[in-house]
């Protein structure tokens, strides 16, 4: 009965499942993780490499200084062209030696650097490596002036070491995001598992809300938290279920042990009422006594009817049901007692909605319902009796523009042998709503009273139910 | 007819006996449930009263276990369990009728009558009469004196079910359960307010009345004018 759950419904709890929330938080919390453990290892990486060029330059101008040192100008002339020409042009390394107006003299730059920036006494700039293409690569270098006005300039083409730059900055991007895409999966995976051993738990309380008592939630034996939690639940199920089943069985008890008994004093009447004449005045008073007999038992068996109702057992007589066939025999058949009284009844009952309940229950129901209405409205009265389908529930009103009961009075018309001061005087033991109200809440729906102005309007909203998989223990 | 009780307690079984002994029927009496099956499967009755708590066996499993064995004789269960859902297993175990203590004895003989009737007569007749009010099955159609009495569905469905157990007394309860196919308490006396409709077309303008009143039991349909 309760298992029904719709598509929104699932689509809705995806997004505030505990799964995906814990997922979320997994993702959240390895990628940033993730993320500086990253941005420090780049860092150190790209500062020990940039470190390595620079010194391999300093290295350099360090030959180049000593050689200058020791034969002058032209000693570093013929060093700088003879370092040129060994590296030829895969070489890494840039010299430019030039005159005080930077025309070049010897290197194998053609050219001092337009564009250049200063940056920690390091000078950057582009470097052309093919005109046609436009290729250019980045340099670092240091310059000097030597006395005599002459420029140099030493540094190295630096395109491998921001190749590498980029290319670990492309790996470690790739990372994070496998990173990212593992720690939600990984999270899906355990909190799936987590949240199935409470789905488990939360069925095995749906079925034995529903009526089935015998129900358990299932045991892993690996007694971790959750088994601890399955097996306090079903120890107090066990506890639950003994006492349901106290109640049961004294409620039988009663009906066996007190109703035998009461049958049979309704037997001695009945058979001390035939030995009468039918006219003599003990015949009266027999009749008069076994009326009383009969109206305790009707009120016992009601009372032992509303406790097994709520004590939730009775799903064995649920069949399907026709609402609209439902109400339409109730109008049929309470027709004549409102025509009696002039009552006009205006129904709308135009669609058949079809659902698993159990009819005798709640014919009994609405015809308790039915007979309030006709009972207290007055002659000439109206009474209305709709039926609507709104999204999966039923909604029944009844309506009538009798007296109505005061509103403080709603809560209180439910409970067993209630009755209002004013009906006092009335047929009836109190114990009409009480049924109403049990066989309601069996199907799982609700009832409200609401005023009518004047007179009372009753609704009620029953889930439109499939048959439920439970069976009867 | 002859038939067999098997009821636990002394006070009812002797109660239901020495009245069905006044109504001329052969009465045998087994207080056990083990007993009543040995009596039920070796002698020929024509009905069978079961209480459903019995010792030895209960009353529903031996209703099963005569079902099993091809045994199709009329029964009627009674029972202190009230319960609707007590009802249906208890017809759905193969009694043909469903009985809660405390009934009158007019209850119980009424349904054990209609029991016996339904099991052993035709229902396949297309007219049925009761003096001289007829009912056309096929062309729907009511008759008294040759006079027509138009009727609605409902009143119908009562009627047929009155007279299919005319002479024979009808209670509340066996109307509400088979002319209106619900088994449930009205707080209210809605059924005579039907009985009496039907009365007031068939009855009201001839020569005298068919469906008499039976007070503390229910109706009957009968032509004498006793």
């Amino acid at each position: 009965m309760v298992q029904d759950i719709s598509y929104v419904n699932q689509k809705r709890r995806l997004f505030h499942s505990y799964t995906f929330r814990l997922a979320l938080l997994y993702a959240i919390m390895f990628s940033t993780s993730t993320l500086i453990i990253f941005y420090f290892f780049y860092l150190f990486t790209a500062s020990y490499m940039t470190e390595q060029m620079d010194n391999t330059i300093q290295a350099e101008i360090q030959g180049l200084a000593e050689r200058y040192n020791q034969e002058g100008l032209n000693g570093l002339t013929e060093l700088i062209a003879e370092r040129v020409n060994r590296q030829q042009a895969t070489g890494n390394s840039i010299y430019l030696l030039t005159t005080y107006r930077l025309e070049p003299l010897v290197g194998n730059l053609d050219r001092w650097p337009k564009n250049a920036q200063i940056n920690d006494d390091w000078l950057e700039f582009k470097l052309e490596i093919n005109e046609q293409t436009n290729e250019t690569h980045l340099a670092r270098a240091k310059i000097f002036r030597l006395p005599g006005s002459y420029g140099l300039l030493v540094g190295r083409d630096i395109n491998q070491l921001t190749e590498a730059k980029r290319r670990i900055i492309q790996a470690l991007t790739w990372g994070l995001a496998m990173m990212v895409l593992l720690a939600f999966l990984g999270g899906l995976v355990l909190s799936r598992r987590t949240v199935r051993k409470i789905e488990r738990i939360n069925q095995t309380a749906q079925s034995i809300m529903s009526g089935d008592l015998s129900k358990r939630v299932p045991l892993t034996n690996r007694n971790d938290d959750f088994d601890q939690v399955a097996d306090n639940l079903n120890q107090m199920l066990d506890r639950i279920q003994a006492l349901m089943e106290d109640i049961r069985r004294v409620s039988d008890n009663i009906a066996h042990d007190l109703k035998t008994p009461l049958a049979r004093l309704r037997q001695h009447l009945e058979k001390a009422r035939l030995q009468e004449p039918a006219s003599s005045k003990s015949a009266q008073n027999l009749e008069q006594s076994i009326r009383e007999a009969d109206s305790l038992l009707v009120t016992f068996n009601a009372l032992l009817r509303i406790a097994r109702i709520e004590a939730g057992q009775l799903t064995a007589g649920f069949t399907q049901i026709d609402y609209c066939t439902l109400l339409e025999d109730i109008v049929e058949f309470y027709e004549p007692l409102m025509e009696d009284k002039y009552q006009t009844l205006e129904t709308g009952l135009d669609t058949h909605i079809l659902s698993w309940g159990d009819r005798d229950l709640l014919f009994q129901a609405l015809a308790n319902l039915i007979e309030n209405a006709i009972k207290y409205t007055p002659e000439k009265g109206n009474i209305s009796l709709t039926l609507t389908r709104h999204v999966d529930d039923v909604i029944i009103t009844i309506s009538d523009n009798g007296p109505g009961i005061p509103e403080s009075e709603y809560e209180n018309v439910f409970r067993r042998f209630y009755r209002l001061d004013q009906s006092r005087t009335t047929s009836g033991n109190g114990l009409g709503l009480s049924m109403v109200a049990a066989v309601i809440s069996m199907h799982n729906g609700d009832i409200a009273l609401n005023n009518n102005r004047p007179g009372l309007k009753i609704q009620i909203t029953l889930p439109v139910t499939k048959p439920s998989p439970i069976t009867k223990t | 007819m002859r038939i067999l009780i098997i009821e636990d307690d002394t006070a009812t079984a002797t109660y239901i006996q020495k009245g069905l002994i006044e109504a001329g029927h052969t009465v045998d009496t087994a207080a056990r449930g083990d007993d009543g099956l040995a009596l039920a499967m070796g002698e020929h009755y024509q009905a069978l009263i079961v209480d459903r708590m019995l010792l030895g066996l209960d009353g529903l499993s031996l209703v099963s276990t005569l079902r099993e064995q091809n045994n199709n004789t009329p029964t009627l269960i009674l029972s202190a369990l009230g319960e609707v859902d007590d009802r249906v297993e208890g017809l759905r175990m193969g009694g043909d009728d469903y009985l809660t203590k405390p009934f009158s004895f007019s209850e119980l003989l009424a349904r054990l009558e209609a029991l016996v009737r339904r099991t052993t007569t035709e229902t396949k007749a297309t007219v049925l009469q009761v003096g001289e009010l007829t009912m056309d099955l096929l062309g729907r159609e009511v008759k008294r004196e040759g006079q027509v009495i138009d009727l609605q569905p409902r009143e119908f469905r009562l009627l047929e079910y009155l007279m299919r157990h005319s002479n024979q007394i009808v209670t509340r309860t066996m109307l509400l359960e088979n002319v209106w196919d619900y088994n449930f308490d009205p707080q209210t006396n809605v059924i005579d307010v039907h009985i009496s409709r039907l009365r007031s077309k068939i009855d009201k303008s001839f020569s005298y009345q068919l469906l008499n009143t039976i007070r503390g039991a229910g109706y009957i349909l009968r032509e004498s004018k006793a």
